[in-house]
């Protein structure tokens, strides 16, 4: 299965990423080769097989209802590009 | 409004955010009105090399929902990441449940307005966080928007029934009983003006008696019933009367803004919704075991139902008032503290019903953040019940206990209210003002019997006024009769 070039600029509005005209072909090359791989695996015949949500053989460890973290909002904002009165700012967002 | 020919159907999706200390993934606090990003920790900011731990109470108020519905328990459940940008989500997607809920397929039963009742299918519910907030409004320089990740993180169920509803009343209905429930079971704080809950509507229509559903479109993020039906009423209006146009409903998600009544298209489904849903690799199969859940099951507080049976068994309460208080989980608690204190069940339900709801709805105030505690209103209305004060003063002292003055008894002292019930004081107040009033009294036994019945409130007056408002009103009126009769 390929993926066309049209599926590549929806997918890079859809996560943000820019993808020059450059390099706009290379990655449609590899992504249809992982995509070859995908088809490969659907080939196998899954009849009877539960779906397997996670390859390891265990399970989710719960942690307690406790507060563990403190505030570091000095921290975090000194390497944010941009923030005022606390908040983190970014270009206008309105749906 | 009638739409002949037309029916509505109705699907809601509820989320609701859990009453943990902390963050679903993180061990931040989710306490509500934190200073912007204070509670914000760098796995909720998703700084690289930071993995979620699930909070174990999460997992727990979920399979609570799940057994206060009846609902399949999912033993093993699963994480999905749903990707989007948006920048109140910093991990540019959503942890969420998709293909391995944790609750499965249950029902809700609704009671209408008229008596009657109908079954709500449940979906299923499942795990996920919040996102945080965005603010588009404030002294920012022009192009730039504020975002607060305090929220981000915060556990939330969303609860996804079937089309079951056919209009707003059933769905406001539905609404109502998924926050008495979650409130009863003490998973949810249930404020709603708070975001605590907040319902996506799904609508659509179709000719009545047809079967296939029409094209559906969901409106979001609705905090109050209220707006929950301006906005149901307005999309019905819209798709009939577009249909009826001539014109093609599309599959869209809507914004329906409270404050000023507009409802408009937010994005449609094709051009937003591909959210790449994959496994998330940083959680593993949550399993709930058999113990756990027997556990929580018999744990699990009383629910609505059976707390409505109980108050009308236990306090005699009529059928509308145990619907009315047993079904909200803090005013049943506080009428049940308030009735032990004032000993009158009925007197005190009629207070939390009638003076006390009205002020907190002027006030916009929840029963749990009342200025007059359970414990003070049952304290005024033992001071009714046992004749200490009239109604009348008893309205008074509520205005002070609202106002901070203190309990019902110290207010009554403060402020001189005691009602005088005592049979030989009053004999001998009714007595003076009798003989300091000679004429009217003259008047009085020369009138017919019609007006004698008008003149009596004249006396009443003067006896009230005598006792500065304090005389029982009902002994002040018999003892007034039998006097006027000894002279006749």
């Amino acid at each position: 299965m390929s993926i066309e070039r049209q599926e590549i600029e929806k997918l890079a509005t859809l996560s943000r990423i820019a993808i020059g005209e450059d390099t706009i072909t290379e990655v449609s090359e590899r992504l249809s080769s992982v995509l070859e791989l995908v088809d490969q695996l659907q080939a196998v015949n899954t009849e009877g097989v539960e779906a397997m949500s996670h390859p390891m053989k265990a399970t989710q460890r719960l942690r307690e209802d406790e507060i563990s973290e403190i505030n570091q909002r000095e921290a975090f904002q000194a390497v944010a590009p941009d923030t005022e009165d606390g908040l983190f700012l970014v270009p206008k967002v309105i749906e | 409004m009638s739409h002949s020919g037309w029916e509505t159907v109705i699907g809601l999706e509820v989320h609701v955010q859990l009453a943990t200390k902390t963050k679903i993934f993180s061990g931040a606090s989710t306490a509500f009105g934190a200073e912007a990003n204070t509670q914000a920790c760098a796995i909720d900011l998703a700084m690289p090399g930071t993995l979620p731990v699930l909070n174990k109470q999460a997992v727990h108020y979920a399979v609570m929902f799940g057994l206060a519905i009846d609902a399949e328990i999912g033993k093993e459940s699963a994480f999905e990441r749903k990707n989007y940008f948006y920048p109140d989500s910093p991990k540019g997607y959503q942890t969420t449940q998709l293909e391995k809920p944790i609750v499965g397929r249950g029902n809700v039963e609704i009671t209408l307005a008229d008596g009657r009742t109908k079954n709500v299918r449940i979906h299923h519910a499942h795990l996920e966080e919040d996102a945080g907030k965005s603010l588009h409004e404030g002294d920012f320089r022009h192009g730039v928007s504020g975002i607060d990740l305090n929220r981000a993180g915060t556990p939330l169920i969303e609860i996804v029934s079937e089309p079951d509803m056919s209009n707003a009343e059933e769905a406001i209905a539905f609404a109502k009983r998924l926050h008495s429930i979650v409130t009863s079971i003490g998973i949810c704080d249930g404020e709603m003006s708070q975001g605590s809950m907040r319902f996506d509507v799904n609508v659509s229509v179709r000719p009545t008696g047809t079967t296939e559903l029409g094209t559906r479109t969901e409106t979001k993020n609705l905090n109050s019933y209220k707006f929950m039906e301006e906005a149901i009423a307005k999309e019905v209006e819209r798709q009939i009367d577009l249909i009826e146009d001539g014109g093609i409903i599309k599959q869209e998600t809507r914004l329906y803004n409270g404050d000023t009544k507009v409802a408009r298209s937010m994005r449609s489904k094709e051009e937003a919704n591909d959210y790449r849903y994959f496994p998330c690799p940083d959680l593993l199969p949550v399993i709930v075991s058999d113990e756990t859940i027997a556990e929580l099951r018999r744990n699990l507080p009383e629910l609505p139902d059976a707390r409505q049976a109980r108050f009308i068994e236990q306090y005699g309460l009529s059928h509308y008032d145990a619907g009315v208080i047993g079904s909200d989980a803090a005013m049943a608690a506080f009428f049940e503290i308030a009735a032990e204190k004032s000993g009158n069940a009925k007197l005190t339900a009629n207070w939390i019903m009638g003076e006390l709801a009205a002020r907190l709805n002027s006030q916009d105030l929840s029963i749990s953040k009342s200025p007059v505690s359970a414990e003070q209103l049952g304290g005024l209305v033992a001071r009714i019940a046992d004749d200490s004060i009239s109604g009348k003063m008893a309205k008074q002292v509520f205005e002070g206990m609202w106002a901070g003055e203190g309990s019902a008894d110290e207010i009554i002292e403060a402020r001189g209210l005691k009602q005088v019930s005592d049979s030989g004081a009053l004999e001998q107040m009714v007595v003076d003002v009798l003989t300091a009033n000679q004429a009217m009294v003259d008047d009085y036994i020369s009138s017919d019997e019609a007006k004698r019945k008008k003149k009596l409130g004249g006396f009443m007056g003067k006896i009230m006024q005598a006792s500065k408002g304090q005389a029982n009103p009902q002994q002040v009126n018999q003892i007034l009769a039998q006097k006027l009769n000894e002279l006749l």
